[in-house]
């Protein structure tokens, strides 16, 4: 009797030292069978996914997908060079006008505004409901933003990147708030101490040792970008262009746009083919993803 | 930097000559300092530029719809027929709802049960390959997911796997895979929130007697219940807005129908359709859009609100 209670107070301290319990009562391993399947549920999501659109993409995994334009004359030659390279265009666009107003931004919310007043506290709360407008609601805007810059047509590489650069500002400042926080109070205090001016202490020594954690977020941003229809649709993307996009004022199509068209079309060859391209664009997310994965790995110091 | 300490001990243009504490910790006006500030600023701004921006653009041309179709029938009418003159968005509004409610059912139990696992069974090595791979989940274009819901969820889940009676599109694929998409923000805000409950409630807990599980559903889960709530409302409000899948897997019936296995428009899928088409930009059928996208900002303007101040109550809590 003694050595059981012993052994139970035992269990009971070691439990609380380390979290660790060795309760296998048939209740607890149900419930922990219940959480391991809903951990694996997204990964196995993600798996028949990957495959099963591997799988019917696979018959056109072939170069004519990369160098021929959509057609729906030649369904078994239909390629998505136009959507491609659109996309490319699209995401030098986006980053252009993302990267630098966010990270203006965020070092302003940051580095030099006083929480008290009430402007800076506005435009906290405004962020964080900026980010969570449904993407829609940013292709109007950006329709609205062309009209007021003067061009006729928004359905041009620049009225999409306006669309996607919003929509993505509100990541890429709230990531570079962080990675800016994380920079430790000294080495602020060391270079203020030294003579230097706030703007040169951040341009200097807080930007510098912030740069992985700010890549990591704007590339996680651009990957978000990359995939997304439903802005492009509203600001008027064409989905049939049968040439390269040449500029920021070109007419083009991107991607995600042909995928949305082809899926929704009757023909088997075109659905095969949308397949492929899907493999396409997962390939260039997952390798952004990668790449973000990369650079935090590898660059981002723990003070 | 030298010039620095000259400037204080030597310099004419220093007042009275003595460098006093007060002086020399206020530093002197530096133009190129304030502009620097001024144009971040400017930046900072942008943000508010972009919401007045989203305001003015959905209102102006939504006060033109509104000036020929009644507001009243708008809010309230129960058919949706632009052609014919039927401006009542209850439909839409209903199939949105029905597909959120739809992914909530599959995401809220996944994306806890997953938070519970990370945050409080999980080793570090565990939790350090799962959850980027979580975050993939939410990096899988919306366009994929439809295409994934056209092409596997209603013929191989739906049809073959558990014999319902459902079209090619229907609301319950839309719902099943929409749920798939927003398990990451349930799951990355809940494990946060349960992360931050102080280890002591959890040792008290155990040295009560208490096992793991009764821990983690009693004492770590109602401590980070706000959390948990502001992590369910915002992936609500992701729901709410997405629109590919719900174009591409719901269907574009506008109905008021409340059978899941049916097609229904949603707002976006409407949004998304309507744009896709031929309007005049100023016609009565092109202003629904900024209708319909004005409606659709406002219920996820709430819902945000709703979630900013419950993330605010508890962060306040410890």
């Amino acid at each position: 009797m003694a050595s059981a209670a012993v052994a139970t107070a035992r269990e009971t301290t070691v439990a609380i030292a380390t979290g660790k319990t060795r309760d296998r009562s048939p209740g607890s391993l149900a419930f922990l069978i219940a959480l391991w399947a809903s951990l694996f549920f997204g990964v196995m999501v993600l798996l028949v996914l990957i495959v099963s659109t591997a799988l019917d993409g696979a018959a056109r995994m072939d170069g004519a997908l990369f160098t021929n334009y959509l057609s729906s004359l030649q369904p078994e030659t239909s390629g998505f060079r136009a959507g491609i390279l659109g996309s490319m265009w699209l995401m030098l666009g986006t980053s252009l006008l993302a990267v630098p107003l966010g990270i203006a931004s965020a070092l302003y919310l940051e580095e030099f505004a006083d929480r008290n007043r009430w402007y800076n506290r506005l435009i906290e709360l405004n962020l964080q409901n900026l980010a969570a407008v449904p993407a829609v609601v940013y292709g109007l805007l950006a329709v609205a933003a062309m009209s007021v810059l003067g061009f006729s047509s928004s359905g041009i590489v620049l009225g999409g990147s306006i669309a996607l650069a919003l929509l993505i500002l509100p990541v890429v400042i709230i990531t570079t708030r962080e990675a800016v926080r994380a920079v430790p109070r000294e080495i602020r205090d060391g270079s203020l101490a030294l003579g230097a001016t706030v703007w040169q202490t951040t341009w200097r020594q807080t930007l510098p040792s912030a740069v992985p954690g700010i890549a990591t977020g704007t590339i996680l941003g651009l990957s978000r970008a990359i995939g997304e229809a439903a802005p492009l649709l509203l600001v008027g993307v064409a989905v049939g262009i049968r040439f390269d996009p040449n500029g920021f004022l070109s007419a083009f199509t991107a991607l995600p746009m042909q995928i949305f068209n082809q899926t929704s079309r009757p023909q088997e060859e075109l659905q095969t083919a949308a397949a492929a391209a899907i493999i396409v664009l997962l390939v260039m997310i997952l390798g952004m993803n990668a790449l973000a994965i990369f650079i935090r790995n590898k660059f981002q110091r723990s003070w | 930097m030298p010039t620095a300490t000259t400037g204080a001990a030597g310099s004419p243009s220093g007042a009275g000559l003595q460098p006093t504490s007060a002086r020399s910790l206020k530093g002197r006006s530096r133009p190129g300092e304030t502009v620097i500030r001024g144009v971040l600023f400017v930046a900072a701004m942008i943000s508010i530029v972009t919401t007045v921006g989203i305001v003015i653009t959905l209102i102006r041309p939504s006060l033109d719809f509104f000036s020929e179709a009644s507001f009243l029938q708008f809010l309230t009418g129960t058919e949706w027929a632009p052609r014919r003159g039927e401006f009542g968005a209850l439909p839409l509004v209903k199939a949105t709802f029905l597909i959120t409610l739809i992914s909530l059912v599959v995401a809220v139990p996944v994306g806890l049960g997953a938070a519970m696992y990370l945050s409080e069974y999980a080793s570090p090595r565990i939790r350090k390959i799962f959850k980027p791979v979580l975050e993939l989940l939410a990096g899988v274009p919306s366009v994929v997911y439809g295409f994934f819901a056209l092409t596997v969820v209603t013929p191989w889940l739906l049809q073959d796997l558990l014999a319902l009676e459902v079209g090619f599109t229907n609301a319950l694929a839309a719902g099943l895979v929409l749920g798939v998409m927003i398990v990451p923000t349930v799951a990355s805000l809940s494990e946060d929130a349960m992360s931050a409950v102080p280890l002591a409630l959890r040792q008290g807990s155990l040295a009560m007697g208490a096992n793991k599980m009764q821990t983690t559903l009693r004492v770590v889960f109602p401590a980070a219940i706000s959390g948990i709530a502001a992590a369910i409302v915002l992936g609500l409000s992701r729901a709410v807005g997405e629109t590919m899948i719900v174009t591409l897997a719901a269907g574009s019936l506008p109905n008021m129908s409340g059978d899941p296995r049916e097609s229904m428009q949603a707002m976006t899928g409407y949004m998304a359709t309507t744009a896709g088409g031929e309007n005049p930009v100023g016609s009565l059928e092109y202003n629904t859009l900024f209708a319909i996208g004005l409606l659709l900002f406002a219920i996820t303007l709430v819902i945000n609100m709703i979630s900013i101040s419950l993330v605010r109550r508890f962060r306040q809590e410890y």
